[in-house]
């Protein structure tokens, strides 16, 4: 017991330890506003895209979709920021894993609006039609806010995957939360830091993951 | 033409095919293992669940929020550094293994149980009106219901828990990302990062269709 609290839960490494872990801290919220958001807006065009009566732009966004979601997100980013450089691009940490994770991000929101926008009856967008809305007014207006309403839990969920994801950006040694951690841990020959950044992710994760539980029994009830 | 020889370079192609081809068998297995622990002890969980005891409930319900909310690589850099400071030392597979399937636990412990509650309560009524036991009508009727309901959001965490065995690179297990990391840093070509993100495409692609097949199939059941 007392090797375990002390390898696990020492409370002067993890004290030690605070201000490096809340300067990654920073890091990775900066990471999270910047890749959900655009994650959001390209997982919307492609939806739309994937939606769409002209034939190439559906089966493009298709493609797309298919394809990054058959990636894992870490070959992406390997591949992103230590392969390109060979074609002569070289990008920053902070770059690269924004681009990797916007590829992989946009294909999975993509996949959510898309079921989204299919959940809203055929009557609401012909109603809308009808009453001389343009077809981006339509969707803008009558079908997107119903079908965000519809899919608004699995959306939830999947910011929360986008949130854990940042922290693979570690092996590219950007220093959000999840690198300082294990710089910590290597510098005290500890893994209390890593503990410590484990407790950091779960104050910010345990209440989104409860609250996606109760949604999920809200819809089963109802 | 200088793109095809940097991404596509056929004498490292035929030179690092073998290990690469090695390297998918890794992963794989360990992909199977994963699927097998996770879905099975998942349906365990949620049934053990229903039984109703108050304290045993407390401990899998926190157990699937942790294992939901904590990035998996922070699980894995736990058990991985911390675990031989108390004597126990894992191998990299071994945390792959542990982790992934832990985490797919907790995800399929939460959709059987979403499932489970969604069984409505006139037919655990029926059950045992009929003479069923409790544990019968759970494993004859609620279960069987509860288990095609969770199918597609079952199939998609398995998808997203089994392109998690990447993060074996970080650790050293010899899947198919650090193969190919390696390949590339010894080779001097970015050749080798292509090939791993095609042999997850082989992989992952016929499941990633598969999947929306299978979604398709049992969207419209209660």
């Amino acid at each position: 017991m007392e090797a375990f609290l002390d390898t696990f839960f020492n409370i002067d490494i993890m004290l030690q330890a605070l201000p490096l872990l809340l300067k990654g801290a920073v890091v990775t919220l900066k990471l999270c506003a910047v890749v959900i958001v655009l994650g959001l807006c390209g997982g919307l065009m492609l939806a739309l895209g994937a939606l769409s009566p002209r034939r190439w732009l559906r089966w493009s966004s298709i493609v797309y979709i298919d394809l990054f979601r058959a990636v894992p997100p870490l070959v992406l980013l390997v591949f992103v920021y230590s392969g390109l450089p060979f074609a002569g691009i070289r990008l920053s940490p902070f770059v690269a894993v924004v681009i990797a994770f916007f590829l992989n991000n946009s294909a999975y929101f993509a996949e959510v609006f898309r079921a989204g926008i299919t959940s809203v009856p055929k009557g609401q967008s012909e109603a809308a039609r009808a009453t001389g809305l343009s077809p981006v007014q339509c969707m803008g207006y009558i079908v997107l806010p119903q079908a965000v309403r519809n899919v608004l839990p699995d959306l939830l969920s999947n910011t929360v995957e986008v949130v854990k994801l940042t922290s693979l950006a570690s092996v590219v040694s950007l220093s959000e939360l999840l690198y300082s951690a294990n710089m910590a841990r290597s510098v005290t020959y500890n893994s209390s830091p890593l503990v410590m950044a484990a407790i950091l992710y779960l104050a910010v994760l345990w209440p989104l993951v409860r609250v996606i539980s109760r949604y999920q029994r809200g819809l089963a009830v109802n | 033409m200088r793109f095809f020889e940097t991404f596509f370079n056929l004498s490292v192609i035929e030179k690092y095919l073998p290990d690469l081809i090695a390297a998918m068998g890794v992963t794989l297995y360990l992909a199977v293992a994963t699927i097998l622990t996770g879905v099975l002890c998942g349906a365990a969980l949620a049934c053990l669940r229903a039984a109703g005891n108050r304290y045993v409930n407390f401990i899998i319900i926190m157990f699937a929020d942790m294992m939901r909310a904590l990035p998996p690589l922070v699980l894995i850099l736990i058990l991985f550094f911390g675990m031989p400071s108390l004597g126990i030392n894992l191998s990299g597979e071994m945390v792959i293994y542990l982790v992934l399937s832990c985490v797919l636990m907790a995800f399929a412990e939460e959709i059987f149980w979403g499932g489970l509650t969604s069984v409505t309560a006139g037919q655990w009524e029926a059950g045992r009106a009929t003479g069923l036991s409790k544990a019968q009508t759970l494993f004859y009727i609620a279960f069987p219901q509860a288990f095609r309901m969770g199918i597609p959001p079952l199939v998609n965490r398995v998808l997203a828990t089994t392109k998690l065995t990447a993060l074996g690179s970080v650790i050293g297990v010899k899947e198919i990302l650090s193969v190919s990391s390696s390949a590339q840093s010894f080779s001097g070509s970015a050749t080798p990062l292509t090939m791993a993100a095609l042999a997850y495409m082989i992989i992952f692609i016929p499941a990633v269709i598969a999947s929306h097949q299978i979604e398709r199939r049992f969207r419209y059941t209660r």
